[in-house]
């Protein structure tokens, strides 16, 4: 998972920005590699989903506060009853979804409880 | 800048209108509003339509020129203007032309909104509503529109204490104001129970909780505020008009239980017309969700941070309440024809404060507030009008 840092405000982005909106011309960018480590700030369980994601129906979504700071959107990889806010979660790399009839599958961060994840 | 007054209003019945085009829609609002204007086509100087995604939906872009031909103006080359902001292009279209009779550019401005989306199969419509979201780092990984306001309420439930009972009230209300309302899609009343027992979309949100797929359109006509008696016996002023953005992902934001992008918009219109929020006497709000219900009468003002849920609960949202919300039915009862809403929500406004509303009119109501969103709250537009 890669990001940006800027050098100037200390201030972490995921995804990368080119541009600190802290510093605007005065920032220093440099690329971040992330743990991927976050905190669970909310979540659901979607039962509808759009057409690409129907088979993966009943699945969970959460806003996740990496420890860098940043937030980002994703599914965390659990049964229903085990999602928590709070809950500690790590990056795991899985299928994202299948795109149309022709079934394209395509692969990206997903997220798994941590319990013991520092 | 000169003062604005609404002159005219028409909106169509809202419902799966799979007997008429988006062009059929058109003519019959445009036809209604121009009608209750009493303006003849020669006066009207532009137009601005509200349409979110008319290439999704019907396949048909262009929607500016499509609607003043079909509205009969095609031979007076008039300006016509398709604006885009998701669900709130109605709103937005609403504001554009507000500026534009404001600016003293023109005088005679029809603001209209429209929306066919039952041609296509819920699948493709709930695809082309999750355009409103952040394609790349929200649909990407899964989200749905349900889903970002699903976790909305989670979290406010968690930080204020809201019940899945309050947020269904918001439901059982709009239900309760819809069925007065001739042009809503539902007219049945529904219970609590009825609402707990929906299906899951997106945990905690049910089938009971989300605004419903609409055909629909509305338009109302627009005037400087010193002719506006030359046209009608009861032009209602806009007081303000007001729009602010805020990052499109829901997890940029500073706080995921308050849409920033309505307190700003909210401040900026009070602090236009020189109100408060306890000046309001009936409003019309964004609930494409209930729990989009709950965030609004808060983020603008109406009740505290996190008591909107037991606000709603006791009765003070209701037609008789604090400050009415949602007579119209809301976008839950009414419907969610996405680009018309913002403009259906000014003509309900306008029908209270002429005291035109029917079984659902609100005693004395003389100002009154439209609040539309886009997305998830990348985009909000909030309209006061007074009598
Ligand atoms: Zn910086």
């Amino acid at each position: 998972m890669i990001g940006t840092h800027c050098k100037s405000c200390g201030e972490y982005y995921f995804p990368p920005r080119t541009l600190c909106p802290n510093c605007r011309r005065t920032g220093q960018m440099e690329e971040h590699k992330f743990r991927g480590t976050g905190t669970v700030i909310t979540y659901t369980t979607i039962y509808s989903a759009t057409e690409d994601f129907e088979r993966l129906t009943p699945y969970n979504l959460a806003i996740i506060q990496l420890d860098e700071g940043p937030k980002l959107t994703g599914q965390v990889v659990c049964s229903p009853e085990n999602m928590k806010i709070g809950m500690r979660v790590r990056p795991v790399f899985r299928i994202l979804g299948k795109e149309g009839e022709r079934g394209i599958i395509y692969y990206g961060t997903k997220f798994a409880p941590a319990e013991d994840a520092p | 800048m000169r003062a604005v007054s609404i002159i005219g209003v028409g909106c169509t019945r809202f419902g799966e209108r799979w007997d008429s085009s988006l062009r059929d829609l058109v003519v019959e609002t445009g036809i209604a509003a121009i009608e209750d204007a009493g303006v003849t086509g020669e006066t009207i100087d532009a137009l601005y339509v509200g349409n979110m995604s008319g290439g999704r939906f019907v396949e048909q872009e262009h929607i500016g020129a499509l609607i003043a031909d079909y509205a009969g103006l095609s031979s007076l080359h008039i300006p016509s203007t398709r604006v885009e902001a998701a669900c709130a292009s109605g709103g937005l279209a609403l504001r554009e032309a507000f500026l534009a009779v404001a600016s003293g550019y023109a005088d005679i401005v029809i603001a209209a909104g429209v929306e066919k989306m039952t041609d296509v199969s819920s699948g493709v419509a709930a695809d082309a509503l999750a355009a409103a979201a952040d394609r790349e780092w929200e649909c990407f990984f899964g989200a749905t529109f349900p889903a970002l306001y699903a976790m909305i309420a989670r979290l406010h439930m968690r930080k204020y204490g809201t019940t899945r009972e309050q947020l269904a009230q918001v439901a059982v209300k709009n239900h309760h104001h819809g069925h007065m309302n001739p042009i809503a899609q539902y007219h049945t009343e529904i219970s609590v129970e009825d609402v707990m027992n929906s299906p899951l979309v997106a945990d905690p949100l049910r089938v009971l909780d989300c605004s419903p797929i609409t055909d629909g359109a509305a338009a109302v006509v627009l005037a400087p505020s010193e002719i506006a008696s030359r046209y009608s016996d009861t032009p209602i002023r806009i007081l303000a008009s007001a729009q602010a953005s805020d990052s499109l992902a829901l997890h940029d934001r500073r706080d995921i239980t308050t849409l920033d992008s309505t307190v700003h918009a909210a401040k900026r219109a009070f602090s236009q017309a020189r109100l408060t929020p306890e000046e309001i006497d009936v409003a019309e709000v964004h609930d494409c969700f209930t729990i989009g219900e709950i965030l609004a009468i808060e983020d603008l003002g109406f009740f505290p941070k996190g008591e909107g849920g037991i606000a709603t609960e006791e009765g003070r949202t209701s037609i008789g309440g604090d400050v009415a919300v949602n007579t119209s039915g809301g976008l839950k009862a009414c419907g969610h024809p996405v680009g018309a809403t913002g403009i259906k929500q000014a003509c309900e406004i306008v029908l209270q404060l002429r005291g035109e509303a029917g079984k659902r009119q609100v005693d004395e109501a003389e100002i009154g507030l439209t609040h539309n969103v886009g997305g998830s709250g990348g985009t909000a537009l909030v309209h006061i009008l007074s009598r």
